[in-house]
């Protein structure tokens, strides 16, 4: 199990990771989201033990990581932002390569690199050289590199900047199967929709702080509205009363557009007919009702008043 | 078309203006390397402090007349003379710390008067020189001709000026010596190969550059987020930068044998000197060149902006180090210089295992000094080593 507990780092002035502390268990798919310069890759180096916090530890089972040559940084696997690879190379050479940093030699790493192959389709790849490869295919190789020595833990660091959507569903189905193998992945992204697909849990940083962290639905929680209803009025007069119809104790959030009207709103099943026989009873027909789920984008912007993409 | 024409050269131009030490680098490269060359060849005026070169005279003669060619030669500002004894000479020259030696023979100064007005046989003068400084040895051999004549004349006709009249108006004087030249090699008999001290200087000038790339090469590496990877093992950073600082070090002598390989085989280019002293300089050479860069990623930023840095380093390293134009025409203040600079060590250690045919102790000094070289390098490369990816 990984457990980081209220690391700090600072570059000069610049504190890029203020007390940062969370935790991920056996299993657990747990997302590390905010805007490029959050402190996210900062973050994961500490755990990575590539970086000193100035302060707070990072311990894996129970035990603190301890210098360059702890033998608990096996336990972990990075898949770093960048295409770590050796275009000079094989497919196959680079992940002997990489095994060897972690005494993987002879059949054992034939093994190893074969299931990592496997598991990011690039077997019958094996022998080509990195550098003819398609960006998905490095992204999968620049995976399939860290799982050599079978961490624990996956420290998966914007894995899927510049892929196309077919390799990052492909990169997403090898991280599903990670996870029901029972490894632990960290996740870094400012990519919302991958976080909601990925991740049982998800820790917001902005400017190197915990701004919040929960499940999804705990963080959908801290919302004003959970649901939007969009309703398309038959009118667009312009005449709606959208005071009173605030006034309603189902309605949350209200906008009038022209004939579009938008209504906050907590809970589908109980807010919905309510609000529906009220706009029947008092003359304002529909011709369409729509509900639209917040994203993390909204949760973001509701936590911090800026935008995920925000750098 | 104007438009983009004007966009595309103020791209270029801000683009060039954008990265500042590859600016500074660009102005004052070629402004300090040309002052350089412009301050040892003479200068304003030639005015420069000039070097001297230095000659060793054997005098088994002890006549007036070969006492005069020594106060002669003394007295002639581009030398350096002292008295030496033929061993000493030999050995000095053959060491490379002095450039020519004059030996007199028994019995000069009676045969050069005699020879000197008449067909007598002529006394034979030894020049013992180093052939890796041919130029000297010319300029030696014309100096010598002028006091030669002058100590002789002088002896014979009591002055230079009767000697001047009566030369010019009879026309019988001869040149009273003749010149026995040997270039000091390993052996006897041992032809000069010039081969031997080319392929040694741009042998340690391109693994300098081999070294740079490698220093790049891992400025390169942590760009691409591979040192990320190799830091997210369990493995120590001594080993890490050991690891490379060997790899760098295995390619350079490989580089270095594979020079010299070639030179045998097709320039018949021998190691005369002591086989183990030759592996050892080698081996040291390949050393320093390794720590020098890993000393090029520690202070690195940018791979292109380090490698111009780098490459303005090496250059002058090995122009002072005697690769460009020989050492002995640089003032002496400089000559002592260069004496810090790893390159003359290696160049030096070179020349003595391969052609000068030195023994393994004379390789001491040279493999001592490039490990010490390696040694600074390496503990500043390991203390100055960016190892936290700041992100």
């Amino acid at each position: 199990m990984l457990e980081v507990r209220a690391v700090r780092k600072s570059y000069g002035n610049l504190v890029a990771v203020d007390g940062v502390s969370l935790r991920a268990g056996k299993g657990e798919t747990i997302g590390l989201l905010g805007p490029n310069g959050a402190g996210k890759t900062t973050t994961v180096s500490m755990i990575a033990g590539l970086t000193r916090p100035d302060s707070g530890e990072v311990l894996i089972d129970g035990k603190a990581l301890r210098g360059d040559t702890d033998p608990n940084k096996g336990k972990i696997g990075l898949v770093p932002q960048e295409l770590a690879l050796y275009d000079e190379l094989g497919a196959r050479e680079n992940l002997q390569f990489f095994g060897a940093l972690y005494d993987l030699d002879g059949a054992k790493a034939a093994r190893a690199i074969d299931a990592a192959l496997e598991l990011v389709g690039l077997s019958d790849r094996s022998k080509d050289r990195v550098g003819t490869f398609s960006g998905g295919m490095k992204r999968r190789l620049n995976l399939a590199a860290a799982l050599l020595h079978d961490p624990q833990i996956l420290l998966l660091d914007e894995p899927t900047v510049g892929v196309d959507p077919q390799s990052r569903n492909a990169i997403f189905d090898n991280l599903e199967t990670l996870k029901a193998q029972g490894k632990t992945l960290v996740y870094t992204t400012h990519y919302m929709e991958e976080a909601e697909r990925l991740c049982d849990r998800l820790v917001v940083i902005d400017h190197g702080k915990v701004i919040a962290d929960d499940t999804l639905h705990g963080l959908y929680a801290l919302l004003p509205v959970t649901n939007m209803l969009v309703i398309e009025l038959v009118r667009a007069d312009g005449g709606f009363p959208v005071e009173q119809f605030r006034r309603l104790p189902e309605v949350k959030s209200a906008e009038c557009s022209g004939a579009i009207l938008r209504a906050g709103v907590h809970d589908l099943t109980s807010g919905a007919p309510p609000i529906l026989q009220w706009l029947s009873d008092h003359g304002h027909p529909y011709h369409h009702v729509v509900s639209e789920r917040p994203d993390l984008e909204t949760v973001f912007l509701s936590l911090t008043g800026r935008s995920l993409r925000d750098s | 078309m104007i438009i983009a024409l004007r966009a595309l050269v103020r791209k270029d131009l801000r683009l060039f203006f954008s990265d500042r030490r590859a600016v500074v680098m660009s102005f004052v490269a070629p402004i300090l390397i040309g002052a350089f060359f412009g301050y040892i060849f003479g200068g304003l005026g030639g005015k420069a402090e000039t070097s001297r070169i230095p000659v060793l005279v054997v005098d088994h003669d002890k006549s007036a007349i070969s006492a005069d060619i020594f106060s002669r030669l003394q007295g002639e500002k581009t030398l350096s003379v002292a008295a030496s004894e033929l061993d000493e000479a030999r050995a000095a020259v053959k060491k490379g710390s002095a450039s020519v030696a004059v030996v007199i023979p028994p019995g000069f100064g009676a045969q050069a008067r005699s020879a000197f007005t008449s067909a007598a046989q002529k006394p034979e003068i030894g020049i013992l020189y180093d052939p890796s400084h041919a130029a000297e040895q010319g300029m030696v051999q014309g100096m010598l001709a002028g006091t030669v004549m002058q100590a002789v004349g002088k002896a014979m006709f009591s002055g230079l000026s009767a000697l001047l009249g009566r030369g010019a108006g009879g026309g019988g004087l001869a040149v009273p010596y003749r010149v026995n030249e040997e270039a000091v090699t390993a052996r006897k008999g041992v032809p000069y190969n010039g081969y031997a001290h080319s392929f040694g200087g741009m042998g340690v000038q391109f693994i300098l550059f081999m070294g740079i790339d490698a220093g790049v090469g891992m400025l390169l590496q942590r760009q691409r987020g591979l040192w990320r990877r190799f830091r997210a093992a369990p493995l120590s950073r001594s080993l890490l930068l050991g690891s490379r600082a060997l790899s760098s070090a295995l390619i350079a002598m490989l580089v270095l044998c594979t020079i010299f390989a070639f030179a045998r085989v097709v320039f018949g280019v021998r190691i005369d000197g002591s086989l183990a002293g030759f592996a050892g300089v080698v081996i040291a050479f390949s050393l320093m060149t390794a720590a020098f860069g890993l000393l090029v990623a520690a202070l690195g930023k940018t791979p292109d902006a380090t490698r111009g840095l780098a490459i303005f380093v090496t250059l002058i390293m090995v122009m002072l180090g005697g690769a460009w134009v020989p050492s002995f025409i640089f003032p002496p203040w400089l000559q002592k210089i260069t004496l810090i600079m790893p390159t003359r060590w290696a160049v030096d250690g070179l020349d003595a295992m391969v052609w000068r045919g030195l023994g393994f102790s004379d390789a001491v000094a040279p493999i001592a000094v490039l490990l010490l070289f390696a040694a600074i390098f390496g503990v500043l490369a390991v203390t100055r080593f960016r190892w936290e990816a700041e992100g």
